[in-house]
């Protein structure tokens, strides 16, 4: 009997290894409420119903058969165009966005830019312009010049500028200031001591940062095409709409390889680059 | 001593001649790699001068019209604001409409990750062939990009929100069924060999000895995800999968260039807005676990 009062007089004592107090045992049930009628109202409101659910399942199973066994269909020469023009988007318009990049992230980097309200201003427009997609750029370049791979280059470039500098400025801030610092005490300009002192200590996390780029712009420029932008998307958006599924699965499957291989190459430069 | 220089000297001369010599490979191999794409992806000089100019008079066109004298009138007055934001109660609830399905595909895509994460974890994995299972279903979520899911399940789950939330959450799956693995695979063993050896099964070490560790570092992983969905809902639309992205496409489309500025802004300000709070709520998640 002894041993239920001591119980009962811990519990008194120490309520709190017994178990979480009343208030927080409400806000976790509160929680859970909220929780439910969150994903209730968005159901309604997006109209999520089982049958929906279930018919739409039931009809990806039917694409999903028609996928197996993948064929490339009769116009290899088109998606192996595709593939190429991807991939020349991707490599351009990362190299273009790189070399423009550089300046600008010298700009946006602390240590290079000294005034404060230059450097604010500069990173935050990089980092508004990073909210825009790159598919928003490739609709856009579409409309401006026209169909084809050269919107997708010229999005991809759009795009990645604003990625990159944001990148390079944080990468040139990371750099030792003792460098350029003893090329100043030397004699030397501000540009010989960005020249000698900074670019020789980032370049080479700058080419990573490119190469990963590279990669990523890869896989971004196989979508592009789905706005208008040239590319291996165009072809899969084409299929798509004749339903052509064991077409879409092949593309889809070419498209892997090719990322594949190029994160490979890729994978090997940048550790050549680094050690 | 004068043969020890001259031979430093020559050493010196061939290192050069070879750093040259590779060098300039280098450069060339860039530069036929440079001319190749710019061939194949049609960027000729003269498409590429007309192209820019172009596309410079379509941003200049972009630009909002707005004077200051009139900037706070009210909708009727060309120049304020009001004006340029004349559609602004629809945008914003456009606007929420994408962040809440990004956040229904980021909790969709989460839960799967989080089932499916544990078998491909190899410290956890029940054994060899479900591991290797799992790890490939991973993959094969991860590397479809969500745009073609949506593409895909525009056809079968019809035109609207819920196609677009299935297929970020799909590659919401992939990416965040990859990170949660290695996550776990850097979890401390004790506590699951504690569980084990007291006779838990292995669904109770994985929630009684794996996920207390893992929880912050997952926590923070789906805030990161949300913050990239949010990107992706806002483009999903292009291809007629609800949210913002369906009304962007179809000003840009008639090229309504007022009004595609006014969306894009209210894009970038509510991704940096989305981004802002999860940054913070993800420093809060890791800072409660250290």
């Amino acid at each position: 009997m002894s041993g239920v009062a001591d119980i009962a007089r811990f519990r008194a004592r120490f309520p709190r290894a017994f178990g979480p107090p009343p208030w927080q045992r409400a806000a976790w049930v509160l929680g859970c409420v909220a929780f439910v009628v969150w994903l209730g109202a968005l159901c309604a409101w997006f109209d999520i119903t089982p049958a929906r659910l279930s018919r739409g399942v039931s009809g990806l199973f039917v694409i999903l058969r028609l996928m197996v066994p993948p064929s490339p269909g009769a116009q290899w020469a088109d998606i192996l165009q595709g593939l190429a023009e991807s991939v020349a988007m991707a490599f351009l318009g990362t190299f273009v966005a790189a070399v423009i990049a550089l300046p600008l992230g010298l700009l946006g980097a602390r240590n290079v830019v000294v005034n404060a309200l230059a450097h604010f201003s500069i990173r935050r427009v990089f980092d508004g312009f990073r909210g825009v997609d790159q598919l928003i750029w490739a609709l856009a370049f579409v409309r401006a010049v026209g169909l084809g791979p050269l919107a997708g280059l010229l999005a991809i470039t759009a795009a990645e500028i604003c990625v990159l500098a944001k990148l390079f400025a944080e990468a040139i801030e990371n750099a030792d200031p003792r460098q350029p610092e003893s090329v100043l005490a030397a004699g030397g300009s501000r540009l010989l001591a960005i020249r000698f002192g900074l670019l020789p200590q980032v370049l080479p996390v700058l080419l990573a940062q490119v190469l990963y780029a590279f990669e990523s712009n890869t896989r971004s420029a196989a979508i592009l095409g789905v706005v208008g932008a040239g590319g291996i998307g165009l072809q899969i958006a084409e299929r798509i709409k004749v339903r052509y599924w064991d077409e879409v699965s092949f593309i889809i499957i070419l498209i892997l390889i090719t990322v594949a291989a190029i994160d490979f190459l890729s994978a090997r430069v940048r550790r050549k680059l680094i050690t | 001593m004068n043969g020890g220089v001259a031979a430093l000297e020559t050493a010196w001369r061939a290192r050069r001649r070879v750093r040259i010599v590779g060098g300039s490979v280098v450069v060339a191999i860039l530069l036929v790699c440079l001319l190749l794409s710019a061939w194949v992806s049609e960027a000729y000089p003269a498409a590429l001068l007309a192209g820019a100019s172009r596309a410079g008079e379509y941003f200049v066109k972009l630009w909002p019209d707005l004077r200051l004298p009139v900037l706070f009138a009210g909708t009727k007055v060309q120049g304020s604001l009001a004006y340029w934001m004349y559609r602004l109660d629809i945008w914003l609830w456009l606007l929420f409409e994408t962040s809440q399905m990004a956040a229904l595909a980021t909790l969709l895509g989460a839960l799967l990750a989080l089932l499916l994460c544990f078998p491909a974890a190899a410290n956890l994995a029940p054994n060899r062939v479900v591991y290797i299972i799992c790890r490939r279903a991973l993959e094969l979520f991860r590397c479809v990009p969500d745009i073609v899911y949506a593409l895909i399940l525009v056809w079968t789950f019809g035109v609207g929100p819920l196609a677009g939330i299935l297929a970020i959450a799909l590659h919401t799956v992939g990416a965040l069924g990859k990170l949660f693995a290695e996550v776990a695979e850097n979890a401390d063993m004790r506590p699951w060999e504690g569980v084990r050896a007291a006779g838990g099964n292995w669904a109770q070490a994985v929630r009684y000895a794996i996920l207390p560790q893992v929880a912050p570092n997952f926590l923070s992983y789906i805030l990161l995800r949300f913050e990239i969905n949010v990107r992706g809902a806002t483009v999903i639309g292009f291809v007629g999968a609800g949210g913002i992205g369906q009304e962007l496409y179809s000003v840009i489309s008639f090229n309504n260039y007022q009004e595609i500025s006014a969306i894009v802004v209210l894009v970038i300000l509510c991704v940096s807005a989305i981004d802002l709070t999860s940054e913070k709520l993800r420093t809060l998640a890791i800072g409660r676990s250290a």
